[in-house]
């Protein structure tokens, strides 16, 4: 039951064929020490752990805030709708354990009985035999329930969850810039929303304490990430980066194979482009991609090969973002439209665009802070860094017209009508 | 100077673009090309915090707030 010291924490000595099962997982980890709630509080917020979800916010400070209330309901948040994220699937595949132990210290930090495990359906099947495993052991002091999220781009946003688990609005976010979750979310009580992954890092931190957690990772960003890396490899892969690394030295991308990297894109949909050296020198966390005007969102890097149009594949996220929507609130619904459209020109006819680029960034000014979640705030990130990292490109299409048409390189899958 | 204690806050999800708000607050509130409003940022001077009562109160989605802001 030794702490890991590599970089290879959540997914140490796990190979792609295992499942780690309860007796397994007591085998490798040892049960959960018996630690007070304010003890736990006390750890988390030492080894400084952040949301892995996308928003980076600190995890201590969200459970004080939540324990501060009365009978709060902890979630765990395996929603994952980003369609170029894996992470939290294949963290709940290979070690639900580790994921519902932190679930059941996150409960008892916060003083809750209840542990709701938000998931989507693929990992139903993973969830529920490790609760069941760990209800004939009675290894909880928690109840735990499954919650399936339904399968769109907005589903595991912090108020579509409050609104899925309730029943109503299921999959679609509410205005809650008067009454945070934390303090009302699902059924009127304080609610604590929190990523997988974060929570199989709490039951990392509960096991071997802060300053073991610290050991990797910067002071601000300890510890490592779940990354999901697109077009490296033949498919995609999730691996496990201490944070703070460069993407260049985690990912092992010589210069040869970065020749042929377009640029990339952190943070997924919601996040912004990189030029290729830039983002490989970069040190893999938020702070360090928020100054470059991106954000490393919940640990999405697509590496965009040469070849490929990228105005055809931006316009095409913008069209699927746009239909991922809420459809609830005037700028976002009415601006993506635009944006997207304006995207679709650029990309297939730009002879038409008469004022060239220069309604993009007002149009994305336009939409910004003006939703009742951030879906507008990310797709208009995506958009800025694009047209600045694809402005050669964009100034070609303006010139000589469009490119020859590429088979699509990012996955949008197409939004359901029901949906809409 | 007074310090601005209230800032106007729109319920986007609420606000359905009726642009009452606009009408009666011209100094503070604008509206985008769909019609929906834009507030100015920095809170609402103390001698326009009468005017902003009577936009949430006229506002027919009840849509727009005045929040204290937090000291």
């Amino acid at each position: 039951m030794t702490a890991p010291t590599g970089p290879g924490r959540l997914l140490d000595g796990i190979r792609t064929s295992d499942v780690v099962r309860l007796d397994a997982h007591l085998a490798r980890w040892g049960g959960l020490p018996d630690v007070p709630a304010r003890g736990l509080l006390e750890a988390v917020d030492q080894a400084g752990l952040r949301g892995h979800g996308g928003a980076w916010f600190p995890v201590g400070a969200k459970w004080r805030s939540v324990a501060a209330g009365r009978s709060p309901i902890v979630v765990a948040n395996g929603a994952e709708g980003e369609p170029a994220s894996g992470k939290d699937r294949l963290l709940l595949h290979h070690a639900p354990h580790l994921v519902l132990d932190g679930a059941a210290v996150a409960a008892k930090a916060v003083g809750s009985k209840r542990v709701i495990v938000h998931v989507c359906d693929d990992s139903v099947a993973d969830v529920s035999a490790a609760l069941s495993e760990r209800e004939r052991r009675g290894v909880d002091p928690c109840s735990f329930e499954i919650v399936v999220a339904p399968d769109r781009f907005l589903s595991g946003q912090e108020s579509a969850v409050v609104n899925t688990v309730n029943g109503r609005h299921v999959g679609i976010p509410s205005f809650v810039g008067l009454r945070p979750v934390r303090e009302q979310g699902i059924g009127g009580r304080p609610t604590l929303v929190q990523n997988v992954e974060s929570l199989a890092d709490v039951a990392l931190i509960a096991r071997y304490g802060p300053d073991w957690f610290r050991s990797v990772g910067t002071h601000d960003s300890p510890g490592t990430a779940l990354i999901t890396v697109t077009g490296l490899w033949e498919t995609s892969r999730i691996v496990e980066v201490p944070l703070g690394t460069t993407l260049g030295n985690a990912l092992g991308i010589t210069p040869e194979r970065a020749a042929g990297i377009q640029a990339v894109l952190l943070g997924g949909y919601g996040g912004g482009w990189l030029p290729t050296a830039t983002a490989l020198a970069l040190p893999f966390e938020e702070e360090a991609a928020r100054a470059s005007g991106t954000s490393i969102g919940a640990g999405v890097v697509v590496l965009l090969p040469t070849g490929v149009c990228p105005l055809v594949e931006v316009a095409r996220v913008a069209r699927y973002m746009e239909g991922e929507g809420a459809g609830q609130c005037g700028p976002c619904v009415n601006g993506l439209d635009v944006l997207a459209s304006q995207l679709e020109l650029l990309a297939d006819r730009p002879q038409s665009l008469r004022s060239g680029l220069s309604a993009f960034p007002t149009l994305c000014g336009l939409v910004e802070g003006r939703g009742a979640c951030h879906h507008p705030d990310g797709v208009a990130r995506f958009v800025r860094s694009a047209l600045g990292v694809f402005a050669d490109h964009a100034a070609l299409h303006l010139q000589r017209g469009p490119c020859r048409t590429t088979r699509p390189f990012l996955p949008a899958p197409a939004t359901s009508d029901a949906l809409r | 100077m007074r310090r601005n204690r209230y800032r106007l806050v729109v319920d986007p999800v609420a606000c359905d673009g009726a642009g009452v708000c606009a009408e009666l607050l011209p100094e503070l509130i604008s509206l985008d090309p769909w019609g929906f409003p834009i507030i100015v940022p920095g809170g609402v001077p103390p001698a326009l915090v009468d005017m902003g009562r009577r936009a949430v109160v006229s506002c027919p989605r009840l849509a727009l707030h005045l929040v204290r802001v937090d000291d």
